[in-house]
């Protein structure tokens, strides 16, 4: 990414922006010295510290939507981390492989997130305690055996995903004033739909019923606890259209074309779920 | 700025010269090539409302951004149009069956971006698939690729042009359909490249694009000249 650049841009498209600081081409200039010493893992920092001088008290409402985001961020890198170190659950090779490259992206997500809300003068929400098996700290919920069972880890993994997809896309218009957040969100919510895409590919490859996308809210996980996940996906209207109107798209390709967001609430109560403490 | 990297030898690494384009909206995406350059610089000094033949103006606000939707997705859905009609050698019947989920995906998106613009829609572009082989694999499905990564990568890097609320969450419900489909794509072409390195940087965020940078990359198949001086 090229803060920078869209820096430039957030001083061209809120002109607003001059007004919340006040000195606004000094704080530019040193953004734009200090970006050529920083280390890509320094950007957040420095951006977050502009949103501070530039927005000042909407930093609020981004450092709870990155708070958030960083809780749900940490849900996926703990899973794929314990996933990952259970011996005989990932098969070697491609499996393991790719198991691992999402792991990463999660815990990089997890690494700039935390820096991103405390450059902007928040507090990182502490790592939460969890209970993969989604049973409320009791271990014993219906995803008990998904460190033992590849195909039941495999469907967690797609719950999550998907989950992560609707969660970020939820927030979207929450930011969109925000703008170098919401791009950093925008690509972060586009790397979740890419994992969801391949995890759905691997359960395809096992033997499952889904596709990359999501068809209607089949989640092709036999499971009341999952289908909150999934209801809603099957919505066929978008901004006023009718899809299955615009000529012979059927209700599948309609509901497959375009991903649902989900609200903060449903997404916690899901996720509450997976927290033991 | 990524438009300088990027084209280096359309405006030689001038920034002052990126900027006055831009304001001209005299911006012309047909490559970096010195016929093209010399024609930016010396229509910059003429009338500056005057149409260039062949050329789309997405307009500008929200609009713009909606119309820059709806010119990737009709360059998208004419693309797998073509495929499923034209099936690449050894395709498999769940390659057709995906590829046709996709085509089916694009030309919903592209319907209802026409739809939502009503007649501030833009008209159908002329495509030029030209470079593409459709009886072979490997170019449908490195195009595929291209096509894919760039939609993602455009949508990413247009949202902060958006103001409504309600369209950047429409966006974003398209945004992550597409990053699904270039997982799958990538996945056929070398099963684990998903989100590789060069798509997803350090920080595990992908690497999205502004719109010259797409319009750019996306101008060899397309032959209107897209004006998108609403988007920089």
């Amino acid at each position: 990414m090229d803060f920078l650049k869209i820096l430039n841009l957030l001083e061209e498209r809120d002109p607003d922006m001059s007004d919340r600081l006040n000195t606004r081409r000094q704080a530019l200039k040193d953004f734009a010295d200090l970006g050529k010493k920083l280390s890509m893992a320094a950007v957040p920092v420095a951006m977050g510290s502009m949103f501070q001088k530039a927005y000042g008290q909407s930093t609020a409402t981004v450092v709870d939507v990155l708070n958030y985001a960083l809780t749900l961020e940490y849900l996926e890198y703990r899973f794929y981390e314990k996933a990952l170190a259970s011996t005989g659950l990932i098969p070697a090779g491609a499996p393991n492989g790719a198991i691992t490259t999402i792991m990463n992206h999660e815990k990089a997500h997890v690494d700039f997130l935390k820096q991103a809300i405390t450059s902007a003068g928040g507090t990182p929400v502490a790592e939460p305690t969890f209970d993969f098996s989604g049973g409320q700290g009791t271990g014993n919920g219906p995803f008990a055996s998904a460190f033992s069972n590849y195909q039941l880890f495999l469907a967690v993994a797609q719950a999550l995903e998907d989950t992560g997809v609707r969660a970020y896309k939820g927030q979207a218009g929450n930011l969109v004033k925000q703008n170098a957040v919401l791009t950093a969100a925008l690509n972060i919510h586009s790397v979740e739909a890419r994992h969801a895409s391949h995890i759905r590919q691997m359960r395809k490859a096992n033997g499952a019923s889904v596709k990359p996308w999501i068809t209607g809210k089949e989640s092709g996980i036999d499971n009341s606890v999952v289908q909150a996940i999934y209801n809603g996906e099957e919505n066929t209207t978008q901004g006023g259209v009718n899809i299955t109107s615009l000529g012979s798209i059927s209700a599948n390709v309609a509901s497959e074309a375009f991903d649902e967001p989900l609200t903060k609430e449903q997404v916690l109560a899901v996720a509450t779920l997976f927290l033991a403490s | 700025m990524n438009i300088m990297k990027n084209t280096p030898s359309l405006f030689g690494g001038h920034p002052e010269l990126v900027k006055s384009v831009h304001r001209r909206s005299f911006l012309k995406w047909a490559g970096g090539t010195a016929a093209v350059t010399t024609l930016v610089l010396t229509g910059c000094k003429e009338d500056d409302t005057t149409p260039v033949v062949g050329e789309v103006n997405l307009g500008t606000g929200d609009f713009a951004v909606l119309n820059y939707a709806y010119a990737l997705e009709q360059l998208e859905a004419a693309f797998y149009t073509r495929v499923i009609e034209s099936q690449f050698s050894g395709i498999t019947a769940d390659e057709i069956a995906l590829l046709t989920d996709i085509r089916d995906h694009e030309v919903a998106h592209r319907e209802f971006f026409k739809a939502a613009l009503g007649s501030n829609a833009i008209g159908g572009l002329d495509v030029d698939f030209s470079s593409i082989n459709f009886g072979s694999r490997e170019s449908v499905l490195n195009t595929a690729k291209t096509f894919e990564d760039l939609g993602v990568a455009a949508y990413n890097g247009a949202g902060r042009f958006i103001t409504s609320p309600d369209y950047l969450t429409l966006a974003g419900k398209i945004v992550s359909v597409e990053a699904r489909h270039a997982a799958y794509i990538r996945d056929l072409l070398s099963n684990g490249t998903f989100a590789d390195n060069t798509v997803v940087d350090s920080n595990g965020l992908e690497m999205s694009k502004d719109p010259a940078a797409v319009l750019q990359a996306a101008a060899p198949f397309i032959k209107n000249t897209i004006n998108a001086s609403a988007l920089a």
